[in-house]
């Protein structure tokens, strides 16, 4: 079944009615979702290019008006990288890992113990939007953490077609 | 699910032809066919075409729901002849039922990570021939709790019993419950002071305990005095026994009314359905594509309190779980755990039967929430757990006593991967940030106020924070990830259970990871030893790491800590009418407890694991509960729901502007924000971290340069030292993520600490005449 746009957008501003939340949990999922829930995104953001695919609640991979290319870029208007590289590689990061410095966001004896694990931020460099989080240990390398199939995803999938890509 | 099939080892000698399965198929010969038929044609025994459910579809799932209901009631009526609160107030325990070749075909509600373990019994005994020695009749009753077979651990006991129709073999139900005590070095069902497994307690592997519905006289004998709990182990195996036997004749009923022709086909067809629907699913759901995450936990053992028998044991070390999840084009999916660390001298390594059929609970709540929970989900899966990791091992001293350390820890991180599947379809409302490493676990024993030898095990973690979503917070003292039906039990049940006085029970401030939605809060419980004698109690949880990270912003749980205080004075504060401990630790760098009992014995710390301490009447021991991990940005955050936050004790006040950027001030009406101040407090922020921070390239020169000065700690040292030797791929990765010269290596040999088991171990399967099955790709 679809549900009404609004109820989609009440999703997104987390003021969705329960019951309505209960029906999308428990009842199969109404494959039209993704359109609706893009073309509210669209329309929110304060740029022209084209959502393909949202990866967080302030980043997407977007096609470039001008160029065709399909990248990743942060509601601020950041441009990131291609869609196809780790965009946290070219964010501005805050690493945690003195005790004094986890100490500031968690209780005493509540935080993670310097030594043991540190705390990565990473921040648009445009807005200073939080967009991810890594809590690994020292020396550990930034990960990739999703690579998606976005054309079988258009087209095998959920049979849309498929955003022109001018590769750079 | 791997098909690989195990050849007869006694080739040439005399195999009966007649076995006892409904057709005249051994046991052997039936599994080796569903395996052959599954592996030559992609579908499950064979069945590309679903003739008893297409052709008849109402009779099907007729059958279906019978079987399912038959099975739920067999444990609601099971559970209520325990008495052992575990299994009583907290439900843990699971029914199952199994075809012939010991696939499942429907499970009960509760501890459903059974529906692997059970079954992995149940195909030990295929194929090392328990056919023939010692039989498997009617009525037989078996019983079975080996980790090294598939078990989570020890103290989940299996019994299993047969299921015959007309003289053959139609399946096999299984019971499982989480018992109070296995006997093992210290009491408590997860106990930590053992190293190895011949200190983990009783262990049984698909022992025949009982014929004709009648459990062995040398088993009631021989059982009982293994174990502290007598009482609780002879109750739940009564338990276990009615439950096998209400679904058994329950199948019998079924069968009667349907005919064996029909049942027989259910048995198969329900499997292949189960391994459809869950490619249905994946397509219904995520974005196919590669997710990559990872998973830590804490293994301080190096601290005094860590008392084991073994020094090279006494060692810190961080376990690690990589994880790819690879979603294809046609529904498929592969999940890789390369790059794991070794098995440790602790008792948290599993089985990979335990590893991925816990996965299986976890998607029970996300992926398959269906009722028809059975083995078709794990044939339409591809793991791969490396042989020798921490939940493949090859050695068969491991000890798996409290394998949930790692398992809730590395599980969690794949929240994060199909969240982000789930965020980027629209589907917000699937989306969870992770599960709370559940802990801590508050055990121990010794008398207790019965004057019995009694062990403790509480079960109030089963209601920990549940993770965000991208559409509110994470649930509070909710939930477990293993055991979706989880509750934190009554306090007056744990009292009778206990000699243990609550002073205590709330919610656990700012123990939720921040973001625009919070982690749902943890909990606490402070309790006072009352009327024990010989007491002991220990810690277990984590202190050093918070395996559950937040996502697309959001922060991480809350890390735990321990406290705990002797020769209190509290007695003589009550005769006194003086003020003692009560409620919670609500800021631990307060303490306030302290305050109040100035002159006792305090241990408080972020070791969070400890062996068995002395503890006397009115010592306390205060049991912390993790919060979920949060998600999105905090400076996102309702700046509403910050107040309301404060009001309800969820966040402590400094961290409504340090975290949040909230304004309030406290009026007699509760918090009131500033809304002014708030909007110019959050821009400040902005623009502190984006001063503070730097060029994600420019922090990785730096990193670099440490690791070429192998500066770091031991234990993350030896984590990636012990993963390296395992995986050739993910040092090869992690030099050319760092760009490091080709001569750079990290070896285990030069830190300095022991590494007993880095280079020889021995294989369960190097045993004489034992043949394990696996299930998983290992190479």
């Amino acid at each position: 079944m679809a549900y009404e746009r609004n109820k989609i957008a009440d999703l997104i501003d987390g003021t969705i009615d329960p019951d309505t939340l209960h029906k999308m949990l428990s009842t199969p999922k109404d494959e039209g979702r993704f359109e609706t829930y893009l073309s509210i995104l669209q329309e929110r953001v304060p740029w022209d290019d084209r959502i393909i695919l949202p990866l967080g609640p302030k980043l997407y991979i977007v096609q470039e008006k001008d160029t065709h290319r399909w990248v990743v870029k942060s509601e601020a208007g950041h441009v990131f990288c291609d869609y196809r590289e780790n965009w946290k590689l070219h964010a501005m990061v805050y690493v945690r890992e003195s005790q004094e410095a986890l100490n500031e966001i968690y209780p005493e004896l509540m935080a993670p113990s310097s030594g043991w694990q540190t705390i990565r931020e990473y921040y648009c460099p445009l807005s200073g939007d939080l967009l991810d989080v890594e809590a690994p240990t020292a020396w550990y390398p930034v990960i990739h953490d999703f690579e998606p199939d976005i054309e079988t995803f258009y087209k095998d999938w959920l049979g849309l077609e498929v955003p022109e890509r001018a590769d750079s | 699910m791997s098909y690989e099939r195990i050849e007869p080892q006694s080739a040439g000698a005399t195999i009966p032809t007649t076995g006892i399965v409904r057709g005249g198929q051994t046991l052997k010969q039936h599994r080796d066919g569903v395996l052959d038929a599954t592996r030559n044609t992609g579908s499950y025994a064979g069945l590309t075409e679903l003739s008893l459910r297409d052709e008849e579809p109402i009779r099907y799932n007729k059958m279906f729901s019978r079987l399912r209901a038959g099975v739920v009631d067999a444990r609601e009526t099971a559970k209520r002849i325990a008495a052992s609160p575990i299994v009583e107030q907290e439900g843990e325990l699971c029914f199952t039922l199994y075809n012939a070749a010991g696939d499942a075909i429907v499970t009960s509600t509760g501890i459903i990570i059974h529906v692997g373990t059970m079954g992995a019994a149940i195909k030990y005994m295929i194929e090392n021939d328990w056919e023939h020695n010692p039989g498997v009749q009617d009525k037989d009753i078996f019983c079975n709790n080996d980790s090294l077979i598939g078990n989570v651990h020890p103290c989940d006991i299996h019994t299993i019993v047969p299921i015959f129709w007309e003289g053959r073999l139609v399946g096999w139900v299984g019971g499982v419950t989480h018992v109070i005590d296995t006997g093992a070095v210290g009491p408590g069902s997860m106990a930590t002071g053992q190293i190895q497994r011949f200190g983990d307690g009783y262990s049984v592997t698909c022992r025949k305990i009982g014929a004709n519905d009648t459990l062995f006289r040398d088993w009631l004998h021989e059982s009982q005095r293994m174990v502290r709990t007598t009482r609780y182990w002879m109750l739940d195996e009564r338990t276990r026994v009615a439950g096998c036997h209400m679904i058994r004749d329950m199948v019998e009923e079924l069968i009667r009314d349907e005919g064996i022709d029909a049942y027989w086909r259910f048995c198969y067809e329900s499997v292949e359905h189960g391994r459809r629907g869950l490619q249905n699913r994946i397509k219904a759901m995520t974005i196919p594509g590669k997710y990559r995450q990872v998973g830590f936990v804490d293994v301080p053992y190096k601290h005094e309190d860590v008392r084991v028998p073994s020094d090279f044991a006494k060692v810190d070390t961080i376990m690690h779980t990589p994880s790819e999840i690879e979603i294809r084009g046609d529904g498929t999916w592969k999940l890789d755990f390369d790059g794991s660390t070794r098995w440790g001298w602790h008792t948290y390594n599993a089985h990979q039967v335990s590893f991925t059929s816990g996965i299986w609970v976890m998607m029970t709540q996300t992926l398959i929430p269906t009722e028809m929970i059975n083995d078709g989900a794990a044939y339409g899966t591809e793991f791969r757990l490396p042989k020798g990791t921490w939940m493949n091992p090859d050695d068969r001293r491991v000890a798996f006593s409290y394998s949930w350390h790692f398992l809730v820890s590395s599980w969690t991180a794949l929240w994060r991967g199909l969240s982000r599947s789930y965020f980027g379809r629209g589907y917000l409302e699937e989306v969870n940030a992770g599960n709370a490493n559940t802990s801590n676990w508050l055990q121990g024993g010794g008398f207790n106020q019965y004057d019995e030898i009694h062990a403790v095990n509480s079960f109030e973690c089963a209601a920990n924070g549940v993770g965000a979503s991208a559409f509110g917070d994470g649930i509070s003292h909710a939930a477990a990830i293993w055991n979706p039906e989880g509750d934190m039990g009554d306090m007056e049940i744990w009292e009778l259970a206990e000699p243990l006085v609550y002073l205590g029970r709330q919610i656990k401030a700012s123990s939720g990871g921040s973001g625009k939605y919070r982690g749902g809060s943890g909990w606490e419980s402070l309790r006072m030893v009352w009327n024990a004698k010989d007491w002991t109690m220990f810690f277990m949880g984590n202190g050093h790491i918070s395996s559950d990270w937040g996502l697309m912003g959001g922060f991480p749980a809350a890390s735990g800590y321990r406290f705990a205080a002797h020769d209190t004075g509290i007695k003589e504060l009550i005769e006194a009418g003086k003020p003692i401990p009560l409620g919670g630790d609500v800021d631990p760098g307060e303490r306030s407890y302290e305050k109040l009992i100035p002159n006792a014995q305090v241990k408080r710390d972020k070791q969070a694991i400890t062996t068995e301490e002395m503890f006397k009447d009115y010592d306390l021991y205060l049991n912390t509960m993790k919060g979920g991990p949060g998600f999105g940005d905090p400076l996102e955050r309702d700046p509403a729901m910050v107040a309301n936050d404060l009001e309800n004790g969820h966040t402590l006040p400094r961290f409504a502007e340090r975290i949040y950027g909230v304004v309030v001030r406290e009026t007699d009406t509760g918090y009131q924000v500033d809304s002014k101040a708030t909007s110019e407090r959050r821009q400040a922020l902005r623009k502190a971290r984006l001063a503070r921070a730097m060029p994600t390239r420019e922090w990785m020169k730096q990193e670099r340069e440490r690791i070429l000065k192998k500066d770091a700690s031991t234990q993350v040292q030896q984590m990636f030292a012990s993963s390296f030797k395992l995986s050739p791929r993910f040092l090869a990765e992690f030099k050319a993520f760092w760009d490091l010269p080709e001569s750079w290596e990290l070896r285990e040999e030069e830190l300095g600490i022991p590494h007993y088991g880095s280079h020889y171990h021995m294989d369960l399967s190097e045993l004489p005449d034992v043949r394990t099955v696996k299930l998983v790709e290992e190479e």
